[in-house]
C-alpha cells in the first residue's frame, strides 16, 4: 500500500460529494484526506483526495471515477511534481511559564499565534503532512487541548493548468433511431 | 432542431422558440422530443401533474402498470428488444423505491433506461414529507447517472442529457427526479441544441496501435476463442461478428448476456461458457492461449475461481468501460471502444494480413474443440415417469422458432433456456444476468411486446419467479399485448433446490412453494383475462405450445407441471475452478488434450 493524491475536476454541482464519497465507501477503498472547494471556473470544483491503496486497485478507483458523469479530469499528483499543503488549527497549554517556549516553537515553524488566553494559545500552521506532524511533536509536551486540520491540497509545478481544455459541450444528439433489421 | 422523432414526426418548432407552459407539459414535450413512444408507469401524488399533459400526447403510448416494479423491467424488456430507450414513470417515495430493482437490473446489464420520478415540492424536501424519499441518493449506487430537478427551466435540457447519457457509450439506466412544484411552475419550453456534459466523453473508436497488437496476437496464437459478452448485442455488432468468425475460423463463446449474438448453429459456436456452460465452452476458454473478449466482463459466473481461469491464455479485452478492462483478468492488450467498431477494425486489419498471405493456425485446436463438443453435449435424462423440464424449453424453442424473443425469470428455468433454445438472432433472449431478478420475465416480456408488437414473445418463467410479478398480467390482458407465459412448474425454487441436494445434504429448507397444488394457474390466468393451459406429460408438450401459439388475440398462460428434482448440468459449482467442471453428478469430462 502507498499513498496517492488524486486531483479531481468536478462540476460544481448539489450531489456531487455524495456521489464521490459513495463511490469509494461502496468499492471499498478508505479516503485518507479530502479537501472540496472552487476553482478558476465558477462551475467546477476541485477535490484533493488522498488514498492508500496498492497500484491496481488505484487504478480500478480512478477509472471508477472517471465513470462519474459529473466528474471531468482525474490526475494523479506526484510527490515531487506538486506542492502539496495541510493547514491545521491548534489549542496549546501556554501559561507564563511556558508561553516563551511555544512562541519559539511558532517561530521556529514558521506558525502563526491567532488567538490568545491566559492558559492556552491558538497556533495556525501550514505545511505538507511531515512538517504538521514534527510540529506537533513539539507541542505536545506543553499539552494539546484541541486541534483541527484541514484536508490535503496539492498543485502542480510549472505553468501547465489542469483545467485547460476540460469544459467544451457536446451537440445534442438525435432521438435514438429504430435499429436496423435485426441480421 | 431539425431531426425528426421515431415516429417520423419533425420535432420542429420547439427549438428556440420558448413556448410558456407548465413545467409538466414541458417534461412530456421534452419525453417527446427525446424520442419516447411508449411509457411503462403509475401515477401518484407527486408525478400527479405530468399525467394530465401526458393524457392529452398523440406520440407517446402510457401503459398503466400494476407495480411500478413491473414498469421498470417493461421498460428493460422493450430496450432489450428494440435498441431504443426503455422509458418509466412512478410517483415519488414507494413508488420510487419500487424502481430501485429493475434500476439495479438495468445497471448491472447495461440496459439503456430513463425512469421519471416525481418529488415531493422543492419547499418540502428534506422534511419527511408524506411519500418522501431521496431516490436520487438511494439510486446513486445502481444507476449510469441521476438527476434531480428543482427548477422547471432545467427540464428540457435534463431529459435531453438523460437520454443521451443513457443510450450512450456503455450503455445504463438514468433517474429524473421532478420535484412537483416544478410541474406546477410556469415556464418555458426549448429543446436544447447542447449538452453540458464536460465529464461526460465515452470513447468509441479503438486505438489503431491496440487493433495492430490485437492482430498480431491472434495470428500468433495457436488455441484462440472469441469470447462474447452482451456488449456486442447493445453494439449491434453480431453481423460483424459473424464475418470476423468466419475470416478467421477462431471458435466462439457466447455468455449468458450474448445469447444469440452469434448463431447458435453455427460450426464454431461451443455454446455459452460459465457455471453452467457446455464442456466446450468451458474447455474453449480454460485451455486456450488467446482469449479475445469482446464485451464481456469476465464475471465470476463466468471465471469460477479467478486465479485458475484459462492459466495458459493471454487476454485482448475490448470494451466500452474502460472501467472492465482489467478489472477481474489482466488485460494484455487491453481496447477501449465500441465493440462494433472493434470488430470491423480488426477484421479489416486481419483481411488485409491473410491477402499477405498472414493467417492463424488453429487447426489441431478446433479439432479438439470439436471432438470435445462431440462428445459432451448438452442433454438431460428423461425420467421414468413425469415431465422433464428441459424437454418443454426445448420443444419450446423448436417449434416457437428463431424469430420468437424469449424472456426469462432467474433459476434452472433460466439456465435450460438458455442451453436449450437454439438462438440465432441477436435481441430475442432477454433476461437478468447481472442482479439475477427473480420476477423479471413477465414484465420484460410485456415490454418486448410493446416494442416488438409483430413478433411473438414468450416468457419462460419460473413457478416462484411468476409468482413476484404476475400481477402484469392484467396489464397485458387490458392493454392487449399478446405475452406467452411457460410457467416451469417444479413446485419448488428449483436452482436453490438443486444447490441443497448437492451442497447440503438434501436439506430443503424453505424451497417448497407447493405450487402444483395452490395457486391454480390455469384459473389465474382465466381471472387475469388470459387463456390458460396445463400440461403434465410429454405427449401434450408439442399440442400444448401449438395451441398456445395459435392464440394471437389474449395472452396465454401455460403451467407446465414439471418433475421437480431435475438438476442443471454442466456446473461448476461456485467458487471452484472451471477445471473441476462436472458435465453430471460425480461425471467429469475427460479431454483428450495430446493433439494440442
Amino acid at each position: 500500500m502507498s499513498t496517492h493524491t488524486l486531483s479531481v475536476l468536478v462540476e460544481n454541482k448539489p450531489g456531487v460529494l455524495a456521489r464521490i464519497a459513495g463511490l469509494f465507501s461502496r468499492r471499498g477503498f478508505n479516503i485518507d484526506s479530502l479537501a472540496v472547494g472552487p476553482t478558476e471556473h465558477p462551475e467546477v470544483s476541485r477535490m484533493t483526495i488522498v488514498v492508500n491503496v496498492d497500484e491496481s486497485p488505484l487504478e480500478q478507483v480512478t477509472k471508477q471515477l472517471n465513470k462519474l458523469v459529473e466528474v471531468i479530469k482525474i490526475v494523479e499528483l506526484d510527490h515531487a511534481g506538486s506542492i502539496d499543503r495541510e493547514l491545521m488549527l491548534v489549542k496549546v497549554r501556554a501559561d507564563a511559564s511556558t508561553r516563551g517556549a511555544v512562541l519559539d516553537a511558532v517561530q521556529l515553524f514558521r506558525a502563526k499565534v491567532v488567538d490568545v488566553a491566559p492558559d492556552a494559545v491558538t497556533i495556525q500552521v501550514t505545511g505538507n503532512s511531515d512538517k504538521l506532524a514534527d510540529f506537533l511533536r513539539v507541542l505536545e509536551p506543553f499539552g494539546i487541548r484541541e486541534l483541527v486540520q484541514s484536508g490535503m491540497v496539492a498543485i502542480g509545478r510549472g505553468s501547465r493548468s489542469i483545467s485547460e481544455r476540460s469544459l467544451r459541450p457536446v451537440p445534442v444528439p438525435a432521438p435514438a433511431a429504430a435499429p436496423a433489421a435485426t441480421p | 432542431m431539425s431531426e425528426t422523432g421515431i415516429t417520423g414526426v419533425p420535432t420542429t418548432g420547439t427549438a428556440s422558440s420558448g413556448e410558456g407552459m407548465t413545467g409538466a407539459q414541458s417534461l412530456i414535450r421534452s419525453l417527446e422530443s427525446a424520442g419516447a413512444t411508449d411509457i411503462f408507469g403509475i401515477p401518484g401524488g407527486a408525478i400527479l401533474p405530468a399525467y394530465d399533459p401526458l393524457m392529452d400526447s398523440t406520440r407517446i403510448r402510457h401503459i398503466l402498470v400494476r407495480h411500478e416494479q413491473g414498469a421498470g423491467h417493461a421498460a428493460q424488456g422493450y430496450a432489450a428488444a428494440t435498441g431504443r430507450v426503455g422509458v418509466c414513470m412512478a410517483t415519488s417515495g414507494p413508488g420510487a423505491t419500487n424502481l430501485v430493482t429493475p434500476l439495479a437490473d438495468a445497471h448491472m446489464d447495461s440496459v439503456p433506461l430513463v425512469a421519471i420520478t416525481g418529488q415531493v415540492g422543492a419547499s418540502m424536501i428534506g422534511t419527511d414529507a408524506f411519500q418522501e424519499a431521496d431516490i436520487r441518493g438511494i439510486t446513486m449506487p445502481i444507476t449510469k447517472h441521476n438527476f434531480l430537478v428543482t427548477d422547471p427551466r432545467d427540464i428540457p435540457r435534463t431529459v435531453a442529457e438523460a437520454f443521451h447519457i443513457a443510450s450512450t457509450g456503455r450503455p445504463g439506466p438514468v433517474l429524473v427526479d421532478v420535484a412537483k412544484s416544478a410541474l406546477q411552475a410556469s415556464t418555458t419550453f426549448a429543446w436544447p441544441t447542447e449538452l453540458q456534459l464536460p465529464g461526460y466523453r465515452p470513447v468509441t473508436r479503438p486505438h489503431s496501435k491496440q487493433i495492430r497488437e490485437a492482430a498480431r496476437l491472434i495470428l500468433e496464437a495457436r488455441r484462440p476463442v472469441l469470447y462474447v459478452g452482451g456488449g456486442v448485442i447493445r453494439a449491434r455488432a453480431s453481423q460483424a461478428l459473424l464475418k470476423l468468425a468466419e475470416a478467421t475460423g477462431m471458435p466462439v463463446v457466447t455468455t449468458l448476456m450474448a445469447r444469440g449474438a452469434f448463431p447458435d448453429s453455427h460450426a464454431q459456436h461451443l455454446g455459452m461458457p460459465g457455471m453452467h456452460g457446455t464442456v466446450a465452452a468451458v474447455a474453449g476458454l480454460q485451455k486456450s492461449d488467446l482469449i479475445i473478449s469482446l464485451g464481456a466482463r469476465f464475471d465470476d459466473r463466468v471465471t469460477g475461481n479467478l486465479d485458475s481461469f484459462a492459466p495458459g491464455a493471454k487476454v485482448i479485452h475490448a470494451d466500452i468501460d474502460p472501467a472492465e478492462i482489467g478489472k477481474n483478468r489482466h488485460a494484455d492488450v487491453p481496447i477501449v471502444g465500441d465493440c462494433h467498431e472493434v470488430i470491423v477494425d480488426l477484421l479489416a486489419l486481419l483481411t488485409t494480413q491473410a491477402d499477405a498471405g498472414h493467417t492463424g493456425d488453429y487447426e489441431a485446436w478446433v479439432e479438439f474443440l470439436a471432438g470435445v463438443k462431440k462428445r459432451y453435449p448438452l442433454g438431460y435424462d428423461t425420467p421414468a415417469t413425469g415431465l422433464a423440464p428441459q424437454y418443454v424449453i426445448e420443444r419450446l424453442g423448436a417449434i416457437a422458432g428463431p424469430d420468437t424473443i424469449f424472456t426469462s425469470g432467474v433459476g434452472q428455468h433460466q439456465m435450460w433456456a438458455a442451453q436449450f433454445i437454439g438462438y440465432e438472432k441477436p435481441n430475442t433472449w432477454l433476461n437478468s444476468g447481472g442482479l439475477g431478478t427473480m420476477g423479471y420475465a413477465v414484465p420484460a416480456a410485456m415490454g418486448a411486446k410493446v416494442g416488438m408488437p409483430g413478433s411473438t414473445v414468450w416468457a419462460v418463467d419460473g413457478d416462484g419467479c411468476f409468482q413476484m410479478t404476475n400481477q402484469e398480467l392484467a396489464t397485458c390482458a387490458i392493454n392487449d399485448i399478446p405475452i406467452k407465459v411457460a410457467i416451469i412448474n417444479n413446485e419448488s425454487l428449483g436452482m436453490v433446490r438443486q444447490w441443497q441436494t448437492l451442497f447440503y445434504n438434501e436439506r430443503y429448507s424453505n424451497t417448497d412453494l407447493h405450487s402444483k397444488r395452490i395457486p391454480d394457474f390455469v384459473k389465474l390466468a382465466d381471472a387475469y383475462g388470459c387463456v390458460g393451459l396445463a400440461c403434465d406429460s410429454p405427449e401434450q408438450v408439442d399440442a400444448t405450445i401449438e395451441k398456445a401459439m395459435a392464440i394471437d388475440d389474449q395472452p396465454v398462460v401455460v403451467d407446465f407441471r414439471v418433475h421437480r428434482d431435475a438438476m442443471v448440468w454442466p456446473m461448476v459449482a461456485a467458487g471452484t475452478s472451471n477445471d473441476e467442471i462436472k458435465y453430471a453428478r460425480d461425471l467429469a469430462p475427460e479431454f483428450d488434450e495430446d493433439n494440442l
